[in-house]
């Protein structure tokens, strides 16, 4: 199962270095949203500084919707579906390689959108660096549950509209619990609890993963 | 006898629900503290109970049973479809009775309550479900999808159930079958009480039977056209 889901995460990993959609398409899309942001909400720094986490996983959740579509159409591309067929692949292998790929790819936008949150947003840089272990942890959640609810949406009439309707209620819990743990890490509070939350949920979602993954691409 | 059973469900539902409504307008007494907006309550808890435990329960089970291919088949597929459409209803009911309470109690018709934001979370998911069952043609695909899509979205219930004692807020926590053992509620409002788990339970029963008999037409349906379709072109084919 491991040397599966590190093929298969490699695999993803080349074709987004090679066709450079996370840098020049997606990641410039979360700057822009978090400029955005930051234009509607105010000039004023405490009140951006305040609200700062929640707007961070906003233009985050919206960001993983983009990179979950691509990564399941990789999947979705003519032939690919046989071959891992064919090849009869683990598929708990596949769902984890795929998880983890999108785990990596997701935290190089965490990074400059953490960086934007500093410049724009007025967070303190110590705090963003203490909030962000919290962030990791939020990012592999995402990133389990949105490979999960990617393969749900995938190869329907409309995935890129049907996946935020699907996965946006997922996310909401994952959302408040990364906000809080953020802002506890900013401005002080329950941090353990938080962090103890979102382990539990990826606990849960790995492990429905693995179980059911198999079952969606069944053929 | 079984056939007897079917057809006694919808009056006696009929007469459980109008009986309920009944003992809550007219015998029970209002409440102390609450006058009489506590009537509400004969049907809110009912309703709320109904929506996140039996309708997205019995999805729930209904799309394991489905996975596990020792039972596969098209009847559970459909009783989950069936299950999870009757309880969006419920859950709809569920807010908009909750807000009718809201408004008068807490001076607003929302609250960014945990009980309250979850069971709209649960709300929406279960709008995904039929809208992913929606956006699939083929029945076999969209049955395990769905089923997938259900059990994942099931782990939203418990975090409704517990969300009154995780997080301390507005919503009030269990008060019949509260963890602390003991009953809250007396009397006639407490047989009131009762009884309007039971009628909108059988309520739910009656919803999902028209539910699924009409998925099961739906089915029929679609194969009789698909049948004549193709007598239509073996006909054109040997004239």
């Amino acid at each position: 199962m491991i040397r599966t889901a590190l093929l298969v995460a490699a695999k993803d990993l080349r074709i987004e270095a090679r066709s450079r959609v996370l840098l020049w398409q997606v990641v410039p899309f979360g700057v822009m949203a978090l400029l955005l942001i930051g234009l509607a909400v105010g000039p004023s720094a405490t009140t951006t500084r305040h609200l700062a986490p929640g707007l961070f996983y906003v233009v985050l959740v919206l960001v993983s919707l983009l990179m979950i579509n691509r990564s399941q159409a990789v999947e979705n591309s003519p032939g690919t579906k046989t071959s891992v067929t064919m090849l009869g692949l683990d598929q708990a292998g596949v769902f984890i390689g795929k998880a983890l790929a999108l785990l990596l790819e997701l935290a190089m936008t965490s990074v400059v959108l953490l960086v934007g949150v500093v410049l724009f947003l007025h967070v303190p840089l110590h705090g963003a660096l203490i909030a962000s272990p919290s962030v990791l942890l939020t990012i592999a959640t995402m990133s389990v549950a949105g490979t999960l609810y990617g393969a749900i949406a995938a190869g329907v009439d409309g995935p890129a509209t049907l996946l935020p309707v699907l996965a946006l209620p997922a996310f909401a819990p994952l959302l408040i619990a990364g906000e809080r743990s953020f802002a506890s890490a900013v401005i002080g509070g329950a941090l353990a609890k938080w962090l103890l939350i979102l382990i539990l949920a990826l606990i849960v979602y790995v492990a429905i993963g693995i179980i059911l993954y198999g079952a969606l691409e069944e053929s | 006898m079984k056939l007897f059973a079917q057809r006694a469900l919808g009056p006696v539902t009929l007469v459980l629900l109008g009986l309920t409504i009944w003992l809550g307008i007219w015998v029970t007494p209002p409440d102390a503290v609450q006058g009489n907006l506590a009537r509400l309550l004969y049907v809110h808890p009912a309703v709320a109970t109904v929506a996140l435990y039996l309708s997205y329960g019995t999805a729930t089970v209904a799309s394991a049973l489905y996975l596990w291919k020792r039972t596969r088949s098209m009847t559970l597929d459909r009783i989950a479809e069936a299950a999870v459409e009757v309880s969006l209803v419920f859950i709809v009911l569920t807010l908009i009775t909750g807000s009718i309470w809201g408004r008068p109690a807490w001076g607003v018709w929302w609250v960014w309550d945990a009980r309250l934001t979850s069971t709209a979370i649960l709300g929406v998911l279960a709008l995904g479900c039929l809208a992913l069952r929606r956006a699939n043609d083929d029945p076999v695909v969209r049955a395990r999808r769905s089923a997938v899509f259900v059990i994942i979205s099931a782990i939203n219930v418990p975090i409704d159930h517990y969300s009154v004692e995780w997080w301390k807020t507005l919503h009030q926590g269990a008060t019949v079958f509260n963890p602390g053992g003991g009953l809250k509620v007396h009397g006639s409002m407490m047989w009131t009480l009762l009884l309007s788990f039971v009628s909108f339970s059988m309520a739910f029963l009656w919803l999902l039977r028209a539910r699924y008999r009409l998925s099961e037409r739906q089915y029929q349906n679609t194969e009789r056209a698909l049948q004549e379709a193709l007598d239509q072109r073996r006909a054109e084919v040997t004239n």
